[in-house]
């Protein structure tokens, strides 16, 4: 371990409201779990952003490469009919 | 005006007062900087805590006296918190053998105060039972990872409580104010909290693999009577040096 070691990198997630999805909010160092989740707290809760906090591991993450976007993404470019924008919502339909 | 209620406010928010200065002299110089906003939030809720209980005692002073008054324009007799919390921050083990020592006292002194037949005293209590239990939490837990952690943490942890040890016979002193306060189901007799204290201690410690130091009495004289360390005057004076330089300022 070297002398400046901060310890593992970790993302945070942050559930606004008891129902809604967790979002990602950042990320922090820490040497544990125990000690992630407090720090995670003291960083991104203390105004009153959240009820709830995942941390995950950044090491755990399985990302996307952008040397695949091309045949990841590009695909979808041409399928507006994949959106559903030709449906009618029914009245009283919230967070879409 | 109630004396005692008003010296007993005083030392409650004291504490609070003068451990969270020291804890904003550190803002900034954390290890980490994590742990820099952590503990600096730990200040800022005991600098709240502070000012309720100070507010409380300028409105039993009356006389249109504030909570600003009472923070900013006493002389040093006439603070009234433990020695402990005057300790200047050595290292981050320092700082955080003393938050932690602080935090024990502090969870079992506000858990009780919650019940406090004084319901401003009581009210305040349960905002920062809240606050203080997270507070041991987190001092717990880097007091076991810096017992557990390498050669040196321990070292200078276990260096950090041998040192500070002298000053946590301070913390269960009483006298005549707590006891009538005590009787009246208001406040809580300090000596009543030793048990509890010595227990919850020694369970870290023993999770930390380090050694309970010995008290030994080291004053006759204790800043809850008004009496403090060499380190306090100079805390005040920087303390204060803005509201004595800009009495009437506003922010």
């Amino acid at each position: 371990m070297s002398k400046d070691n901060q310890g593992d990198l970790w993302e945070v997630f942050i559930q606004p409201k008891a129902g809604r999805p967790h979002k990602h909010v950042g990320s922090l160092h820490a040497y544990d779990k125990e000690m992630a989740m407090k720090s995670a707290r003291d960083l991104y809760t203390r105004r009153q952003e959240g009820v709830g906090i995942w941390i995950v591991k950044a090491e755990e993450i399985i990302s996307s490469q952008a040397a695949d976007a091309e045949s990841f993404f590009d695909p979808a470019d041409d399928k507006i009919y994949r959106h559903p924008t030709f449906y009618e919502l029914p009245d009283g339909i919230k967070h879409i | 005006m109630n004396n005692n209620l008003f010296t007993y406010c005083l030392r409650l928010g004291d504490n609070g007062l003068i451990l969270s200065h020291r804890i904003a002299e550190y803002c900034s110089a954390g290890p980490q900087l994590e742990e820099d906003l952590a503990i600096t939030n730990v200040g800022l809720d005991l600098l709240g805590q502070a000012e309720s209980f100070l507010k409380y005692a300028a409105d039993i002073k009356g006389g249109g006296t504030t909570e600003d008054d009472l923070a900013f324009k006493r002389k040093e007799k006439e603070y009234l918190c433990v020695h402990l919390t005057e300790i200047p921050n050595i290292d981050y083990a320092y700082i955080m053998a003393r938050q932690f020592l602080m935090d024990v006292y502090n969870y079992y002194l506000f858990q009780k105060l919650t019940a406090s037949k004084d319901t401003v005293i009581a009210g305040i209590s349960a905002k920062a039972i809240k606050e203080i239990t997270y507070h041991l939490s987190r001092s717990a837990d880097w007091i076991v990872r810096l017992g557990q952690g390498t050669d040196e943490s321990h070292l200078r942890i276990q260096t950090a409580f041998n040192d500070l040890w002298m000053f946590t016979d301070e913390l269960f002193e009483t006298d005549e104010i707590e006891k009538d306060l005590a009787n009246k189901g208001i406040g809580v007799d300090s000596s009543s909290l030793k048990e509890d204290w010595k227990n919850k201690t020694k369970e870290i410690f023993s999770q930390a693999g380090l050694q309970t130091p010995t008290i030994e009495k080291h004053s006759l004289a204790y800043g809850k009577f008004g009496s403090h360390t060499e380190y306090l005057g100079f805390l005040l004076a920087e303390m204060q040096h803005i509201p004595l330089l800009y009495p009437d300022a506003k922010w």
